[in-house]
């Protein structure tokens, strides 16, 4: 679960980690009150789920109130597009308006999951407001990792060692060093999936600062934050999305026509590679999960059917803890007998006879298929024919 | 002979609530010594005619457990995962899907050094066909026979392995290792342990996005594996950022991405199935001279 940039500085500044002074604003009068509070020109930073803001125009500098008030209502309600949100962008709600620093010097700073250690890693670089697994490939000798003993914590003598790698010297380098420990025990406390600092900046004040801050959080620990959910905000996801994850439906729109209805993940990935391997467009990717009921199993389908992209559905199931008769009959729930679109179900495995027989009780022009290479040929052929009455 | 389980092994179930009794029943109609479940506070009853205990301790003194089968819900897996490793389990088996990531990091490091085996956790289990079932997977599919299968995914699994037993090629183990970031076995330590099972003639590694499991892997096998290996990577199309259904598939930035995958296995000499439908046909042109 990904948090705002605001959200996050909030989560940081409540830990001891230093942020610039400001806060989020919701409408250009909200922007302007900030200016005349912080006196002093000012950043406005919309809030999306999102990098690369910045080159997209979503970060505004401005230094008079009627610029602020300006810049605000420009951004709010807008929709902005990077590379990381797809061609439609994502939505404006909130802004964060800050103080303008001097910047001195940037770095970047990231707490993160080390997969082959199986524990955390602190990475560091001198070089910060940049990509960096760019930096990373091309010139790794200027990347610092260092990997946290679960027993042990992030020591004070190995912050020292990375902040003398970032070149912070003195009292700068003992600051960082503190600043490296609430960020650890931050990262524990609040379950983090991975937390990123790009820019940490020295300012030419002096301070030590973050300018910008991305948490992301391990949705399996929801459980031990029971208020968190409130913090997501849902406007940033496709509204099948959030649909789907109501319903605990692990769910990713696509561009494509085709709606992918699969149990497993990795078979859904595999059905998706297929799809586009024949020449289809996979308008989804989405897994119902090992044990789905027959309602789950409706409720997926439906998602599907709204998506107005859709023009044809691929149902591949492979039968196991779920039989395929109550695959069936969760799809005999959700779609009408005057349902435009072909679907193809594909099932194997658990009482796929059974199955089979339930859909063709049930009039609806479902076209079942044994193997997969089939039902995946035959889905791409019904939708690239052309449409007759 | 197979690997990590066979008929002498004797089984505890740990979560014995609805879940963990259905898939026990089931191993045990497949053949499966389950003989003992751990349920706090159910100490003393039977469910099913099996003895139910307190702690695994007890399960292991009472019933001479030696593996452990884990249903424990996400709050208390960990915990479950760490109570049979100090009891003495030899192999625990964790089915639970959505334990915290800091959860596991601990158990990771607890676990080292230790003599305990983990097989997951977010996995479907482990299978030695027509001799001992610990897991979910539907055990009609498979056929015994010398395929070492090992696999991150379930059902991508259970359809490599009906191909493989139509394609009568039966198999040694099957052995899911998990969707999770970090699991307690990789893919390397069950192809060391393939390399030296005299039951097990071939692999078939199934593959995906995230992390590089697959490319380190793939080095391994060009460098120690003495057995044929055909592989499949799931995710070639999967875009980026976007977490994929199980909670370690995601490619981050221009890392874990299917294409580097395929092109270390192949690489390293492994015959990579083009496609999803057609795992069974790379494992016989890998078994081609």
């Amino acid at each position: 679960m990904n948090l705002h940039e605001y959200q996050s500085k909030e989560i940081l500044s409540l830990h001891g980690v230093a942020v610039p002074q400001g806060g989020v604003a919701e409408t250009p009068e909200q922007a302007r009150q900030w200016w005349e509070k912080l006196g002093c020109d000012v950043v406005l930073k919309a809030q999306i789920h999102a990098g690369g803001r910045g080159k997209a125009g979503g970060i505004r500098i401005a230094t008079t109130p009627q610029k602020v008030e300006d810049a605000a209502r420009d951004l709010l309600g807008s929709r902005i597009a990077t590379p990381q949100t797809g061609a439609g962008g994502l939505p404006v709600h909130r802004l964060l308006v800050e103080e303008k620093v001097a910047i001195e010097r940037q770095f970047y700073l990231s707490l993160t999951l080390d997969r082959d250690a199986g524990c955390y890693c602190l990475v560091a670089s001198a070089t910060g407001g940049i990509d960096i697994e760019k930096t990373a490939a091309k010139t790794p000798e200027r990347i610092w990792r260092q990997r946290i003993d679960p027993c042990l914590g992030l020591r004070p003598f190995q912050a020292r060692q990375a902040a003398l790698f970032l070149g912070l010297r003195g009292q700068f380098c003992e600051e960082a060093v503190i600043l490296m420990g609430n960020l650890y025990h931050l990262f524990l406390e609040q379950d983090c999936f991975q937390l990123e600092i790009n820019p940490l900046v020295l300012t030419r004040g002096g301070r030590l600062l973050v300018l910008d801050a991305k948490i992301n959080l391990d949705d399996n620990a929801l459980f031990r934050h029971p208020r968190r959910q409130a913090l997501f905000d849902e406007s940033q996801l496709d509204p099948l999305e959030v649909q789907a994850r109501r319903c605990d439906i692990a769910y990713i729109k696509m561009s494509g026509t085709i709606g992918c209805l699969v149990n497993g993940a990795g078979l859904a990935m595999a059905t998706l590679d297929m799809l586009q391997e024949c020449g289809g467009q996979p308008a989804n990717f989405l897994d119902v999960g090992g044990g789905a009921s027959r309602e789950k199993i409706a409720e997926a389908f439906r998602i599907l059917l709204q998506d107005q992209d859709v023009k044809g559905v691929f149902v591949n199931i492979f039968g196991g803890i779920m039989h395929c008769d109550l695959v069936a009959q969760g799809i005999v729930d959700a779609v009408g007998v005057d349902c435009p679109w072909p679907i193809v179900v594909r099932m194997a495995g658990a009482r796929v006879a059974e199955g089979k027989a339930l859909l063709a009780a049930s009039g609806l022009k479902v076209i079942c298929s044994d193997g997969l290479e089939e039902g995946v040929s035959r889905m791409v052929t019904l939708l690239s024919l052309p449409v007759s009455e | 002979m197979a690997i990590l389980i066979n008929r002498d092994s004797r089984i505890v179930v740990q979560g014995l609530g609805r879940s963990g009794l259905l898939h026990a029943r089931s191993c045990r109609e497949y053949g499966s010594a389950i003989v003992a479940g751990v349920t706090p506070g159910k100490g003393g009853s039977a469910v099913d005619g099996i003895p139910v205990f307190d702690t695994v301790t007890e399960a292991i003194r009472g019933q001479g457990a030696t593996v452990s089968m884990i249903f424990v819900p996400p709050p208390t897996a960990a915990d479950a995962i760490l109570e049979a490793a100090d009891a003495g389990i030899e192999l625990a088996v964790c089915i639970t899907e959505g334990i915290p990531v800091r959860d596991m990091v601990q158990v990771r490091r607890a676990l080292q050094g230790g003599t305990m085996r983990l097989i997951g956790p977010n996995c479907p289990g482990v299978i030695t066909p027509g001799q001992c079932k610990v897991g979910i997977m539907p055990g009609v599919i498979h056929r015994p026979g010398s395929v070492g299968v090992v696999s991150r995914s379930g059902t991508l699994t259970y359809e490599a392995v009906q191909q493989l037993s139509d394609a009568g090629l039966g198999q040694s183990t099957c052995v899911g290792i998990g969707g999770d970031p970090i699991i307690g076995t990789g893919f390397i330590e069950i192809l060391q342990m393939f390399n030296e099972d005299p039951a097990t003639e071939s692999v078939f590694l199934i593959g995906e996005i995230g992390g590089n499991a697959e490319e380190q892997a793939a080095v391994w096998i060009q460098r120690h594996m003495r057995k044929p290996v055909a592989a499949f990577i799931a995710g070639v199309t999967a875009p980026s950022g976007k977490q994929m259904g199980h909670a370690g598939a995601i490619i981050s930035g221009d890392k874990g991405l299917a294409g580097d995958k395929i092109a270390t296995l192949k690489a390293c000499g492994v015959q990579v199935a083009t496609s999803p439908a057609r795992m069974a046909e790379a494992l016989l042109n890998a078994l081609t001279p």
